[in-house]
């Protein structure tokens, strides 16, 4: 394993290789345990387009390890408005560091800079591409909260067209053998360069009510109001997918929620007190993975 | 002497492109930028073949098609086969093939990918699956096929 740019670069048994670690290197992302794993070693958080959670976890984890980060959090300070290329930029920094966090507005992105890089690439997040890290942190989650991956039955409800995310996990969580169960309207549904790869039993639904209680794990993604020309479809269309605590008496009381986090008000803040609400442990879980994939990475071994 | 032959004359030298898909060699032409350029060019369509049952021939004199064109002609018609004709025989007889990668002659339709936003960077796909010309590309992801495939 040399880059990440995809989760498909990545195969079933070194994903959980990567949880497994992840899973030991808790007490050090909590802070409660030290290590010096890093140490001497460098990261370069290369961000041409601001992304706070995903730039700040891969800067903490990397120090939780004995590490250090050098970098940028937006182009605006960079060559890259003199016209420099990605390339370029690549060739620079890989040759100031020991791996190499990119974050970029265009798909494809992360696959270039592999391409030209000595040192890792880590695919911060390319467009409307991939965000391999992020899948990575959903499926730790999905594993510490029910206990495993496989033969789950899993919701995702939202914005499932244009969600980066979810379409990365459902081809990720197919491979683990998940029942999926995509619930949106119609012009938000899973796209089919999506649902054509899927090997296992899936299905869509318009509304929640009717899948709700055979769910292990809810999945919630925010609907974006730019996406509706009509700000009265949007109001309509967001206020039928809002989860609150009275919808969630039908649940299993096992059943867990998920979400990539900023939430606007797509979960009412009356979910966050029960015990269904997994997606600020799932933030935090950010670190842990970032830690055993960076060791990985970086640290050889 | 068959009808074939008689149609046209041999050419001295240049390439003869035969067993075009019928219906093709008009696209052949167009995408080998071949219209316009000075040299005799005749193409022949629907011509009755043994072993398909129809297809369109072309032939260029004085030109022998490099290895990009030969590329190209690959993806509009896989089962063509170019000979190379110098003082009236054929010197080279080349069976194309699609290759597993697809660079630099066709376009990635997504506008917001890489390799239509950077300097020197060009495009490159993956073949899937040689019916209906699968192809995908390797930065972006952008999945294509045959009828939407746009070349450089």
């Amino acid at each position: 394993m040399k880059h990440i740019v995809s989760i498909e670069d990545l195969d079933n048994k070194s994903i959980m290789s990567l949880l497994k670690r992840a899973r030991e290197l808790l007490p050090v992302a909590e802070g409660k345990k030290k290590s010096d794993k890093l140490k001497g070693k460098i990261l370069s958080t290369c961000f041409f387009e601001p992304s706070t959670r995903t730039r700040l976890s891969f800067e903490s984890a990397m120090q939780r390890l004995g590490g250090s980060c050098i970098g940028f959090a937006d182009p605006s300070a960079t060559s890259h408005l003199k016209g420099e290329t990605l390339s370029d930029a690549i060739r620079m920094v890989s040759g100031y560091s020991d791996a190499v966090v990119l974050r970029h507005p265009r798909e494809g992105a992360a696959k270039l800079a592999s391409e030209i890089s000595d040192v890792p690439i880590i695919n911060g997040g390319d467009g409307a591409g991939q965000h391999p890290t992020q899948t990575l942190l959903d499926l730790f989650t999905i594993k510490e909260e029910m206990g495993k991956l496989e033969n789950l039955k899993v919701g995702m409800i939202g914005d499932l067209r244009y969600g980066r995310t979810v379409h990365s996990l459902s081809q990720a969580l197919d491979r683990f053998n998940t029942e999926l169960h995509f619930i949106s309207p119609e012009s938000l549904a899973m796209p089919e360069h999506v649902t054509d790869e899927l090997t296992n039993n899936w299905s869509t639904h318009q509304d929640l009510e009717s899948v709700l209680s055979e769910l292990d794990v809810l999945y919630v993604t925010r609907i974006q109001k730019e996406r509706f020309p009509d700000v009265e479809d949007y109001k309509r269309v967001a206020g039928a997918y809002r989860i609150n605590s009275e919808l969630l008496n039908n649940a299993k009381p096992k059943m867990r929620i998920l979400h990539p986090l900023p939430r606007v008000d797509e979960i009412s803040t009356n979910v966050d007190n029960t015990k269904h609400a997994a997606y600020f442990r799932q933030a935090f879980n950010g670190i842990p993975v970032r830690m055993a994939l960076l060791e990985k990475l970086i640290g050889g071994k | 002497m068959s009808d074939n032959l008689l149609r046209v004359q041999p050419i001295r030298n240049g390439t003869v492109i035969d067993h075009i898909k019928a219906g093709r060699g008009k696209k052949v032409l167009d995408i080998l930028s071949l219209r316009g350029s000075d040299t005799t060019i005749s193409l022949l369509i629907n011509v009755q073949s043994k072993i398909q049952e129809r297809k369109d021939i072309i032939k260029i004199e004085d030109r022998e098609l490099n290895e990009i064109e030969i590329e190209k002609l690959a993806l509009l018609s896989p089962n063509a086969i170019v000979n190379i004709i110098r003082n009236y025989s054929v010197a080279e007889k080349i069976k194309i093939e699609i290759p597993e990668f697809i660079s630099e002659i066709v376009h990635c339709p997504n506008e917001n990918c890489i390799c239509n936003n950077e300097r020197g960077v060009s495009t490159n796909f993956k073949l899937l699956s040689e019916e209906n010309l699968h192809i995908k590309c390797t930065y972006c992801g952008r999945k294509m096929d045959e009828e939407n495939i746009n070349f450089i």
